[in-house]
């Protein structure tokens, strides 16, 4: 049994790690190995660039120097186009971890007189690739052959033998493609190439646009299957696959203050759980981002770093109106254990947001991320995409361990628990604050709607913003639920008098006791005197009767010794 | 610029070059065509140098060698390359400027 699982080990597919960031999550460990991968997509969606770091990476991370057969540009133009991403491709061709071959091709230059072949391609891959003992190669665009070359029929019969020449030779190939009309490629390089198809794409929906990545076809392994979008930036290509972190992380016992006492007592006394991912949401001006601040202030105090993504408004901004309600995040800022990162939603697409975040994360590496609001991130993309990115989001802090506060902004004709993105079920914890309207008055009030793994209060409570902050008010219950503003206040001024009643009473039954004993004390002690009186009477009464007992008994015993008839000593035995 | 070529190349030399790989029945094909080819249109003012790719493999770079055979027509300029195994006659002397040919002597390299 064991033998045969390692058996089946044994035979599977082996793959190539390509360097590039998700990628290799996306096909669980990177390209077939010793095989040719098509990459296909229209003009500048990234090919040539996926191509080239795949060989640079493998140059530079996994010791597997590459060929890159350019059809398209001159090798000068290739390492300057790549130089903006910190490929040094003059360096690694000198160290012969990495050759450049450009192959120049012009139609008119070209007279066709007959039979021929592409050895001479051959010829000049192969001779590359032994040069450097390349176990990479990447051909940039090979189609570019069937404008140079005019006879069809002879190319497609090389290409087919130049793949199969490809895996004989045993590299790991990247060949690129034009994306075609209904084709996957122009030329319908995918009959060729079958063995894993990468589709790239650019696509521009609401004036913003989105680079995408798909896996047609992998055989032989199991891959990500979706559209992935990924970036392109000064550190070449990310791909940012949602199942690239995976329900699969530690999860902390350590609990995490929320900043304001009460609150942690509504959670079971201690707060937040380490790590988790809380979400607030609630309409305009009910004090969400007061509460991310009261957040991540108490973070700071705790030594935490935290960093701050504000959707609308600036730093100063913040630090000025959270002064106002008595949070001071100046020192914080100075301490650079808060950093606070304004920017537009609609400055990029979602997913350079999603990058910047992450980077930046990556980069002052936090305790707490703050995000306020995620609902302005609906301005750049559809719904599904916002909730795909911030389930990445919640995954990438997630794994990292780092406690996320999300605000989210319900508009007041909606539910109130119904959030514009969906995302609470991404959420551990859940606050919903809301406007109490009654009796003429709106107030606040907040409530724990959901908080996975500890119990947690079930009140709803009103609170005020305070000149020093967030403050939870006593709970009144009135017939209509909770009290909340001048009914709340009345209620407190009614039982401050019923308390001061009470406490009257209390004494007037304490004094009521005291006479009750002192009453008491007096009878019990007439009764006594009384009693005492009876018993001296009596006492002496029983001492005379003794004393007249006494003396009948000497008299009987001088009548008996006078007349002789019984033994004084008997008598006095006897009795 | 309109002038007609041929004219100045007419004393020219023919310095070609014959990029094979290895003996195969192509190669030999295409270079016993073009000698028959040279040895007819351009008797003693020809060079032809065979390159063997798969001794030289360096080489197949500096021309821009992708289809074998491919004859290089190095002199006179401007280079031209004339693939396949020389066969079709017409074309190959098309190909080496040998044939008036409207479309392709006029065009500026």
């Amino acid at each position: 049994m064991a033998k045969e699982k390692a058996a089946t080990h044994q035979a599977q597919l082996q793959k190539c790690p390509t360097g590039i960031i998700g990628l290799d999550e996306l096909t669980q460990g990177g390209l077939p190995r010793g095989r040719p991968t098509l990459v296909t997509g229209s003009a500048g969606s990234g090919k040539t660039l996926l191509a080239m770091e795949f060989l640079v990476k493998g140059a530079t991370v996994y010791n597997e120097p590459g060929v890159f057969m350019a059809f398209e540009e001159t090798a000068d133009d290739l390492a300057k186009n790549v130089a903006s991403l910190g490929f040094d491709l003059d360096s690694l061709t000198n160290n012969k971890k990495l050759a450049i071959d450009y192959v120049y091709i012009e139609r008119s230059e070209i007279e066709e007189t007959g039979e021929y072949d592409l050895e001479g391609l051959f010829i000049r891959l192969g001779h590359a690739i032994d040069s450097i003992h390349a176990k990479r190669v990447a051909i940039d665009t090979i189609e570019v052959l069937f404008g140079g070359l005019p006879n069809d029929a002879i190319l497609r019969a090389e290409l087919r033998r130049l793949f199969r020449w490809l895996k004989d030779k045993g590299v790991t190939a990247i060949i690129t493609g034009e994306r075609g009309e209904n084709s996957l490629t122009r030329y319908g390089l995918e009959e060729y190439v079958a063995d894993c198809v990468i589709l790239l794409d650019h696509r521009i929906v609401d004036q913003i646009s989105t680079r995408r990545l798909r896996i047609v076809k992998y055989r032989g392994s199991a891959h990500g299957t979706n559209e992935y979008p990924f970036l392109i930036d000064e550190e070449g290509l990310s791909v940012l696959p949602v199942t690239s972190v995976g329900l699969n992380y530690d999860v902390p016992k350590e609990r995490i203050s929320t900043g304001i006492t009460r609150l942690d007592t509504m959670f079971d006394g201690k707060g937040f759980y380490k790590g988790s991912s809380i979400l607030v949401s609630g309409t305009a001006g009910t004090g969400k981002s007061t509460l991310a601040a009261h957040f991540a202030e108490a973070a700071c105090r705790k030594n935490r770093r935290c960093l701050y993504f504000a959707f609308e408004e600036s730093p100063q901004q913040i630090t000025r109106n959270m002064a106002s309600v008595g949070i001071d995040l100046k020192p914080c800022l100075q301490k650079k254990l808060l950093m606070i990162r304004s920017m537009r939603p609609t400055f990029y697409g979602l997913e350079m947001h999603l990058l910047e975040m992450i980077k930046l994360i990556h980069a002052f590496d936090p305790g707490v991320v703050v995000m306020d609001p995620i609902t302005n991130l609906i301005t750049v993309g559809l719904p599904v995409d916002v909730k795909s990115m911030l389930t990445r989001v919640v995954d990438y802090l997630k794994s990292r361990q780092i406690t996320t506060f999300f605000t989210s902004l319900t508009s007041p004709d909606g539910s109130l628990e119904l959030t514009d993105i969906g995302v609470s079920s991404l959420m551990d914890a859940w606050i919903v604050l809301r406007d109490i309207e009654a009796e003429g008055e709106r107030n606040r009030g907040l409530s724990i709607v959901k908080s996975r793994g500890m119990a947690h209060s079930n009140q709803v409570r009103e609170y005020r913003l305070t000149a020093k902050g967030f403050y939870l008010e006593d709970v009144y219950l009135g017939p209509q639920g909770v009290l909340t503003g001048a009914a709340r206040a009345a209620r407190e001024a009614e039982e401050a008098q019923a308390s001061a009643e009470r406490a009257d009473e209390i004494q007037r039954q304490k004094r009521q006791i005291e006479r009750k004993r002192a009453i008491t004390d007096a009878q019990v002690a007439a009764l006594r005197a009384g009693y005492e009186a009876e018993a001296e009477e009596l006492k002496k009464k029983i001492a005379e009767m003794e004393a007249r007992e006494k003396a009948a008994a000497l008299q009987r015993a001088k009548i008996a010794s006078m007349r002789k008839a019984d033994k004084e000593v008997d008598h006095a035995e006897k009795s | 610029m309109p002038k007609n070529p041929k004219v100045k190349e007419e004393p020219e030399f023919w310095e070609l070059r014959l990029y094979v790989a290895g003996q195969t029945p192509k190669s030999l094909a295409a270079f016993a065509n073009l000698k028959k080819i040279c040895e007819e249109h351009l008797q003693g003012k020809y060079t032809i140098e065979v390159i063997d790719l798969l001794k030289n493999p360096t080489l197949a770079k500096g021309d821009q060698i992708l289809a074998i055979p491919t004859l290089v027509r190095k002199l006179p300029e401007p280079v031209r390359k004339i693939i396949g195994d020389l066969s079709n006659t017409e074309r190959v002397l098309i190909g080496l400027d040998l044939r008036p040919d409207a479309t392709r002597s006029r065009r500026s390299p």
